[in-house]
């Protein structure tokens, strides 16, 4: 690990004086501070800013949400209105990591993590990310956990966060604060897709702070769930995996979002599916016709076939998990 | 001697040493606090095959706190004396910073010495090592075998002509790495030309011998202490260089240095199961006896060193079959010397013979139990010996009773439970009995307390509490009367902790050692004209509770306090041991029955256990409680073989792709369903004296078969790779 200093910010405006002077930002620290020790992460200053009061869940007109971007994962996947209104988050969170993790780490450090490629994360190994020009070690390596979708000739990296999935079915945005003042992003343009800058991960500018993920109202009654398809049970990345929020009303589905993880560089909308499945009425038949294109576009690797057949399956299970069998 | 009652053996007791381990009293390896200890962390090299061009060490040494780096250029030359006591494979073994040679991927090109552990890694990731690198070979299939092995028996291909029915089968096995929870590591210490170790370490006098060679010093010159081992499953039967690299600091530095590799070093320099090609064929008749068997196994070995471990057992004396041929090749590579792990040999043999077996029953429409039953041999066709003991049979009978196995439908994927197929399966699990000389020492104090030692070592089995109960029942004292101790060199030898030979020999060499004690403390009374047991047979005199009294007039007697304290004595001690015979003329095995159950999802290919069931034939049981701790983590490491683990190479650079517990996967808690351990009471004396068979290598033999058979029975797919992934099944 580099050495570094470390300030704790008591106020938002500290912290947003302490970023806007190089200072890196730390909440949860739990992945952070694991790619300190590996050195893939170097900074020379810590913020600590898990002491701001961003820590709040708030309903918003309508049915929607406002998380604080320093929100422990567990404590949202625990929240009673998280659990009544958005399934999808809650279980997309219960699944992520472990319960340790869980309890230490924010839904901002969540959204902001950094790529699980072994590439990445070793530095005697070469990686357009971490080291621009360097070139991707995975493109023609053991690439059998990357993305099919989204990626570059720079990089194939997914992006890993699980709960990021929901919220790129959900739509939220992302709200920031920044020396500049307040913005919001959409969640689909926060995290950027490689490219030919994959160094760039989020819309993001220096010193800027994100203070919360909004979910926008959706059309009630809505059933939402996660379902996670990995090696094990239990504490590891998705090999793939949807994020499903369905409104059906009068046996026809009105409003149906859906989104995938474990396959893309960033979270993966999968907005032609929603389009099949919207003004249908859920049958077998339909969540089989619709998952058909989730995998539209996928570009394979070597060792990472298997995931645009397993992605259409995911796919297909989840709606009928949430949509009902017939 | 009159036998002793047993009442410690066999008695579930909890570990004597779990609540030092559970307080965070234990002290492993580099936990020991040796004052004045600096800290070392080693430099890996990223390349896999070639030479150190450059070493840039001055941003390292500029580093405030950084004490010394030491690369080959300024190494001391070292002795390496040849070593043929501390499990070195043939070939010639890795000589930490004595050449710019890389042999490996990960292999060790420096180590910083710093005055804290957090200024070492950072010096270690500031020295700058450039390279001339040359291709490697890291592949299995890139280069042809060598042969290393042949058997036969019978004229194999002939019989194989002519067979009813043939299979012709080709298995791949991955690599897997131990991954032991405490890391390996080592606190050097010298004081002249003496060298005191604290290491983590199957076997004390394996690394007092390698460190005596390295640097050319007298092995009584050489002490290792290593009371407590956080788990090895192999990878600690051996010296790794970084033992060397820590005495070579302290000699440098001339204090003592502790280092202790990061879980990343873990995958580099600590061995591996290696990777396994199987070739294998046979021939049946149609009611499913086997005529013959031809074995073609190939696995991976490094360049410098040729690696054996015991693959061709199983193969000659498993089951009832004329004609044999075995050819064994290695494939020397680019990488690190694996080394045994859990089951060596047996457990990826076990895999193709067993996966075999479950294919012939499902094409000749035997039940899978009734077909091996039907291939029960009567005595060893390997070496015609008769069996110590083999009770497969009785396994296969219990086992299937208590699995429900007379219910199963064998039509495969005919059961359904939701989303998931279910399946079960079953596969023979088998290790050898082996023993060696041990040695031991114990003493009875005034206070009637013993201590009994001997330079064993626990890697988790529990042989605290299990030498502790032969202790007990052979001095007739309680449990928490008798203090057991090990890892230090200091103690009479004993025998690595591998290969199930601990308990069996150190056991026996306890078993000795306290009947002669016993023995010495019966003498003295029975000639001691103020004992109430003055004049009494020897023969008939028993101990218990610590009282010597007649066998059959219990009231007769006087407790080993008075015997002591009358002829004021301060303490009685005894030497004793155990040398197995030159020649045995049986054929010596533990068994077992493995039963699983798993479902797989139907569309997603996942494959999850849902119970496994294990008979064992493994002699007498000393330790019930941990001979559980010990089954189920076999059947949990097992899951692991047969699902999950999975050492990856990018043959492009020899890189170890997946070195960390994120992207290694071992199964977790949620994977682990209920599994239930049988043991048939058993008592094997014509193996060794105290009855037992070995246990901690058989429970992994068989458990990876069982479930690749299970998954075959689920969805109709035979796999024969490991581990058996999701893409395997969509
Ligand atoms: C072993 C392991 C397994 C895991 N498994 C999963 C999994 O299955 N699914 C999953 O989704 N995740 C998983 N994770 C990732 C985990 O969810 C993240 O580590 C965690 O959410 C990060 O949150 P943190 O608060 O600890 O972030 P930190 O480590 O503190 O920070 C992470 C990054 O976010 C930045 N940051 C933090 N907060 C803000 C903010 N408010 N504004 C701007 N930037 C910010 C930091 O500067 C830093 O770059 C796993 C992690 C580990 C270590």
């Amino acid at each position: 690990m580099y050495p570094f200093s470390y300030t704790r910010a008591s106020d938002l405006r500290t912290a947003l004086r302490a970023g806007a002077d190089g200072g890196r930002y730390v909440a949860g620290g739990t992945t952070l501070v694991d790619l300190m020790r590996e050195t893939v992460e170097r900074p020379g200053t810590l913020v600590d800013i898990s002491g701001l009061p961003l820590r709040e869940v708030t309903a918003t007109k309508g049915g929607g949400l406002r998380i604080g971007a320093l929100m422990r994962m567990a404590e949202i996947a625990a929240h009673p209105t998280v659990r009544a209104l958005y399934p999808v988050i809650s279980q997309a969170l219960e699944l992520s990591a472990s319960a340790q993790l869980r309890n230490m780490a924010t839904i901002g450090g969540n959204v902001m993590q950094r790529p699980r490629c072994t590439y990445f994360r070793d530095v005697t190994a070469a990686c357009n990310r971490r080291e621009p020009g360097t070139g991707c070690g995975a493109r023609e390596g053991f690439n059998r956990t990357h993305a099919i979708l989204g990626t570059s000739e720079q990089c194939v990296a997914t992006h890993p966060s699980d709960v990021a999935v929901a919220f790129a079915a959900l739509e939220a945005t992302v709200h920031l604060l920044g020396p500049a003042g307040e913005r919001t992003v959409a969640f689909a343009d926060f995290l950027l897709r490689p490219g030919s800058t994959p160094q760039r991960e989020q819309d993001l500018r220096p010193g800027e702070l994100i203070t919360a993920v909004e979910i926008p109202a959706q059309p009630r009654p809505l059933r939402s769930g996660y379902l996670k398809v990995r090696d094990r049970q239990s504490y590891e990345f998705a090999l793939t995996s949807a994020a499903v929020a369905l409104h059906v009303r009068a046996g026809v589905i009105r409003s149906a979002k859906v989104a995938a993880g474990g396959v893309g560089t960033v979270p993966w909308k999968l907005s032609a599916v929603e389009q099949r499945l919207i003004g249908a009425r859920p049958s077998e038949a339909l969540w089989a016709q619709a998952a058909e294109v989730a995998a539209e576009g996928a570009h394979p690797l070597a060792h990472n076939g298997f995931k645009v057949e397993l992605l259409k399956r995911t796919v297909e299970r989840q709606l009928r998990v949430v949509g009902g069998t017939r | 001697m009159s036998p002793q009652p047993q009442k410690a053996v066999g008695s579930p007791l909890s570990r004597v040493d779990g609540r030092l381990k559970v307080t965070g009293q234990a002290d492993y390896a580099v936990d020991h606090d040796v004052p004045g200890a600096v800290h070392a962390v080693v430099v890996d090299s990223s390349i896999a095959l070639g030479r150190i061009t450059g070493i840039d060490t001055s941003a390292a040494e500029s580093h405030p706190g950084v004490l010394k780096v030491i690369t080959h250029r300024n190494a001391p030359r070292l002795v390496y004396r040849d070593n043929p006591v501390s499990n070195n494979p043939r070939g010639r073994r890795l000589r930490v910073f004595q050449d710019d040679q890389i042999l490996f991927f990960g292999q060790p090109v420096a180590v910083v010495v710093a005055t804290t552990i957090e200024t070492a890694q950072h010096g270690a990731s500031l020295v700058d090592v450039s390279y001339e690198a040359r291709q490697p070979t890291t592949d299995l299939a890139g280069r042809p075998g060598d042969p290393l092995l042949n058997y036969a028996r019978g004229d194999t291909e002939a019989a194989l002509a002519s067979a009813a029915v043939r299979l012709d089968r080709e298995f791949h096995l991955a690599r897997n790495h131990h991954n032991p929870m405490e890391p390996h590591g080592t606190i050097a210490s010298w004081d002249g030309d003496k060298l005191t170790l604290w290491d983590k370490t199957q076997y004390v006098i394996g690394v007092q011998n390698e460190a005596a060679a390295v640097f050319g010093i007298p092995v009584e010159n050489v002490r290792v202490i290593s009371p407590f081992v956080g788990g090895a499953f192999g990878s600690a039967l051996r010296t790794w260089p970084h033992v060397a690299i820590a005495a070579l600091a302290a000699r440098e530095m001339g204090c003592p240095v502790k280092l202790a590799l990061s879980r990343r070093q873990m995958y580099f320099t600590v061995g591996y199961r290696p990777r396994y090609q199987y070739r294998l064929r046979l021939g049946a008749d149609r009611q499913g006896r086997l005529t013959a068997m031809a074995h073609e196994p190939t696995y991976e070995t490094s360049n410098h060193e040729t690696f054996w471990e015991a693959t061709l057992f199983l193969g000659q004396m498993l089951y009832n079959v004329p004609n044999v041929s075995q050819t064994l090749r290695t494939v020397s590579l680019d990488v690190n010397t694996p080394l045994w792990m859990r089951g060596p040999g047996f457990s990826s043999t076990s895999f193709c013979i067993e996966v075999a077996m479950d294919e012939l029953a499902h094409e000749l429409g035997i039940d899978p139990v009734e077909l091996r039953l039907r291939n029960e041999p009567t005595k060893d066709l390997s070496t015609g010996l008769p069996f110590s003991t083999r009770r497969l049979r009785e396994c296969f009978q219990t086992g299937a009773q208590e699995f429900g196995w007379g219910r199963r439908n064998p039509k495969p994927r005919s059961t359904r439970d939701g989303d998931w197929l279910v399946g079960t399966g079953v596969a023979t699990g088998c290790y050898d009995t082996r023993r060696a000389r041990a040695e031991a020492h114990a003493r009875l104090d005034a206070g009637g307390t013993a201590v009994v030692q001997s330079a064993a070592s626990d890697a988790g089995p529990g042989t605290y509490t299990s030498m502790t109960q032969v202790a007990a029942d052979a001095l007739g004292l309680a449990v928490r009367e008798v203090e057991f101790r090990l890892g230090d060199t200091t103690m009479p030898p004993a025998p690595p902790q591998g290969a199930s030979q601990l308990m069996a020999s150190v056991g026996s060499a306890v078993q000795d050692t306290c009947d002669k004690l016993r023995l010495q403390a019966i003498r003295l009374a029975v000639g001691d004209q103020r004992s109430p047991l003055h004049g009494v047979r020897p023969d008939d005199v028993v101990v218990i509770a610590g009282r010597l009294q007649v066998k059959d007039k219990p009231a007769r007697g006087e407790t080993y306090r008075q015997l002591l304290a009358r002829n004021n004595l301060t303490h009685l001690e005894a030497n004793g041991g155990y040398t197995p015979p030159a020649e045995t003329p049986y054929s010596m095995y533990g068994y077992s029955a493995v039963f699983a159950e798993v479902g797989v999802d139907a569309r997603l290919g996942l494959v999850r256990v849902r119970r496994m069931l294990s008979v064992y034939d493994a002699g007498r049981i000393i330790s019930p409680k941990l001979a559980d701790s010990q089954a189920l983590g076999g059947m949990i490491g097992g899951i692991g073989m047969a699902l999950l683990e999975h050492t990856v190479t990018d043959h492009r650079d020899g890189r170890i792709v997946n070195a960390n517990l994120a992207d290694y996967l071992v199964p977790v808690n949620a994977d682990i369903p209920e599994l239930r351990a049988i043991y048939l009471d058993g008592d094997d004396r014509k193996a060794d004296p105290i009855g037992v068979k070995g246990l901690g290598e058989l429970v992994k033999v068989g458990v990876a078969p069982a479930i690749a058979n299970a998954v075959f029975h689920a969805t109709g797919r035979r796999v024969h790779e490991l581990p058996i992934t999701a893409e395997a099944l969509l």
